[in-house]
């Protein structure tokens, strides 16, 4: 057992996978000597050898086609993408081919790999290091789409998905890399994917997030505990295939619901939700569903981003219109 | 204009690109051939695999064009590239074909009536039944996509220490999109055991060479990722088996992946879906019919190696029954069942899935 801190515990996954299983193999920009941008495989490269934890070029489709390639031979990659604004060249070789190749072949070929990417704003980065796209891959069907909200559960899922034998990919909130430390046992036991966490216990309403917009929502149930208003939290941890059993179970305890997401408003994962809750549990609902997200804009440069992001404070106030609601 | 002081600049690079054939348009050596070429057999070979993926092809533009397969792309004239470089293999390479390899592919053992199943629109085309293919990829729709894969694929027999080779095959349309020079560019950096063999027929579509590239030659295009390119005659399989051949030998010896350019031409449409009168002179296709691939082998055989007119009727006899034969076995096969449909996204079905899957099974609508 051990405190780490996010990033240190997607190195320790990372390391307990090149450790337990010849077949995985680390890619990606910077991830050798330099141990990553992040820091998320330092030491690996020193530990494992520069054939498992390979600096690959500048070159973000190859590196995830070149993923596809080891995949189909048997190999377990797990690529880097350095930031999530970057993706967009590796989209291709993941959409058309990674979440196509088992079904294309009746499962003759198969795609056992995982994409890692930071997302999110939140650290003052430069243009393009702030993006949430992660509603863009929840939309290609063959495709895992996980995102971890703790040291814990980047260890479990991370895990989980290089032991997948299906393409995964993990996308890490990088504004709570090193936000809090949280006691991670690192005896390679995996957390199951498709499968939606209850983080906190609450009677009046239910709130829905993921990532680091998990942090916003634990500080606003706090604020709501010190008004009487107990929120319960549903970390939805796999996007897709979106556990709906397990949100639409507190939402009927419930009878409200809020979701909180740092990506856009529109055709973000929010919508796929609240339209899940409206056509399974609409008898329940004692108020309608509310999502609190951000605009539909561009992440602004650093000095208004915190005008960007879902707060604590809204998502509270949301909350509290919802309890409200007559 | 004011003459530039030349400071210290010297020459740091040289390069030049060499073009290699073997057979003149009517066939005639124009010089020593590449001992294999001086086999009968071998050579009798490579002539029955062209006039092979020919008839394949006819057959299945006949089956589209009475409606019963999908849009297909032919290989009409380029089956010496196809051809060539599959017979350059070992069947324990790995061939990532694009969508115009079947004359690879079928030498390598796809069988005919996979391919047509697939081009029929059903997966199971993709689910090669005979060993030796199991793990070649299926054919790629998307141009270019597939160089990264074979990358991939020569990285996985790197790290296993096996002395296998990935052979990926693309057009010359598919040299000026990111995936091919990524996919150079990273063969070449790790120095991988993979052959990029470039299948120039001279037209993406409706858009001819001189409009996708500025570049003398698509061999040319290797340099800048440091690998070796070479240009050969496409239309000569002889000149294809040998190229790809040695390229082939190198990578399985540890000396890195390098790039054969295959000077060839389409003359048949893009696929059935497309017709080449609207861009294209009948004139340009007649010219290019005289030096086709299958006529100057079979001129070479007969002159050097005696094969004779029943020869050639009893091989395309049997052809022709092959073909026939594969295409009564593909249209008798079955569809697959609805539930297939789903069932083959992922390993693990979510419930959602599930919920669909037995759905279908149970011969609802989903």
């Amino acid at each position: 057992m051990a405190e780490l801190t996010l990033i240190e515990a997607v190195r320790a996954a990372l390391a307990r996978a090149l450790e337990d299983d010849p077949s995985v193999v680390v890619l990606g920009e910077d991830v050798g000597l330099d141990g990553g941008v992040f820091r998320a495989t330092d030491g690996l490269w020193q530990r494992f050898g520069e054939r498992r934890v390979r600096d690959t070029p500048l070159s973000e489709a190859a590196i995830a086609g070149v993923a596809v390639g080891l995949a189909a031979q048997g190999f377990r990659p797990v690529a880097e993408i350095q930031f999530q604004g970057f993706i967009h060249p590796a989209l291709d070789q993941i959409a058309n081919h990674a979440a196509r190749l088992r079904n294309r072949t009746r499962g003759r070929l198969t795609c056992p790999m995982v994409l890692r990417a930071p997302y999110g704003a939140g650290v003052h980065a430069p243009e393009h290091h702030s993006e949430s796209i992660e509603a863009v891959f929840a939309h290609i069907p063959g495709l895992r789409v996980v995102i971890p909200s703790s040291p814990a559960r980047a260890y479990g899922l991370l895990l989980a998905a290089i032991r997948d034998p299906d393409p995964v990919v993990f996308f890490e909130p990088k504004r709570l890399y090193r936000a809090g430390k949280e006691t991670v046992t690192d005896d390679g036991t995996a957390l199951p994917l498709d499968t939606a966490f209850v983080a906190r216990e609450g009677r009046d309403l239910t709130l829905v997030g993921w990532g680091a917009a998990l942090k916003e929502c634990r500080e606003a149930a706090e604020t709501l505990a010190g008004e009487g208003v107990e929120a319960e939290i549903v970390d939805v941890a796999t996007l897709k295939p979106y556990d709906a059993e397990t949100v639409l179970g507190s939402v009927r305890r419930t009878g409200r619901c809020v979701i909180a997401h740092e990506a856009p408003r529109t055709g973000g994962f929010g919508a796929e939700i609240a339209a899940r809750v409206a056509e399974d549990a609409l008898d329940v609902l004692r108020a309608p569903i509310r999502r609190v997200t951000a605009p539909d804009t561009i992440p602004p440069l650093p000095r208004l981003e915190h005008l960007y992001l879902p707060s604590a404070g809204q998502i509270a106030q949301a909350a509290r219109e919802v309890v409200a609601w007559r | 204009m004011a003459k530039t002081p030349p400071g210290t600049e010297r020459t740091v690079a040289r390069f030049e690109i060499r073009a290699r054939g073997y057979l003149t348009a009517e066939g005639e050596p124009r010089g020593a051939l590449p001992s294999f070429a001086e086999d009968r057999d071998q050579l009798v070979r490579l002539h029955a695999a062209m006039t092979r993926t020919r008839a394949f092809d006819q057959k299945a533009v006949a089956l589209q064009r009475t409606g019963r397969l999908g849009t297909f792309a032919s290989s009409l004239g380029q089956e010496a590239v196809s051809v060539g470089l599959a017979a350059a293999m070992r069947p324990e390479d790995v061939l990532v074909p694009s969508f115009r390899e079947q004359g690879a592919q079928l030498w390598r053992g796809v069988r005919m009536e996979e391919l047509l199943l697939y081009w029929g629109g059903d997966e199971r085309g993709s689910d090669f039944a005979d060993p030796a293919v199991r793990q070649d990829f299926p054919v790629c729709v998307p141009v270019g996509t597939q160089y990264p894969h074979a990358v991939g694929v020569a990285l996985a027999f790197t790290l296993r220490g096996e002395a296998r080779v990935a052979v990926v095959a693309g057009g010359d349309g598919s040299t000026s999109r990111g995936d091919f020079h990524e996919a150079l560019n990273m063969a070449g950096v790790w120095r991988l055991p993979v052959v990029f063999v470039i299948n120039n027929n001279q037209w993406a579509i409706s858009v001819p060479l001189d409009r996708q590239t500025a570049a003398q030659t698509l061999a040319q295009k290797a340099i800048g990722a440091g690998l070796p390119g070479e240009q050969v005659d496409g239309c000569d399989v002889i000149a294809v088996r040998d190229a790809v051949g040695r390229a082939v030998e190198r990578a399985r010896a540890g000396e890195g992946p390098s790039l054969i350019e295959c000077v060839t031409y389409r003359l048949s449409d893009h696929t059935t879906a497309d017709d080449a009168t609207r861009y294209r002179e009948d004139r340009e296709v007649s010219r290019h019919w005289a030096g086709e691939p299958l006529k100057r082998l079979r001129a070479h055989l007969g002159r050097a190696h005696g094969w004779t007119k029943e020869e050639e009727e009893e091989l395309r006899a049997r052809i022709h029954a092959e073909v026939e034969a594969a295409a009564e076995r593909y249209l008798a096969i079955p569809p697959q069942l609805a539930a297939s449909i789903v069932a083959h996204i992922h390993a693990h079905l979510p419930p959602d899935l599930e919920a669909v899957r037995a759905r279908l099974a149970e011969g609802g609508d989903g």
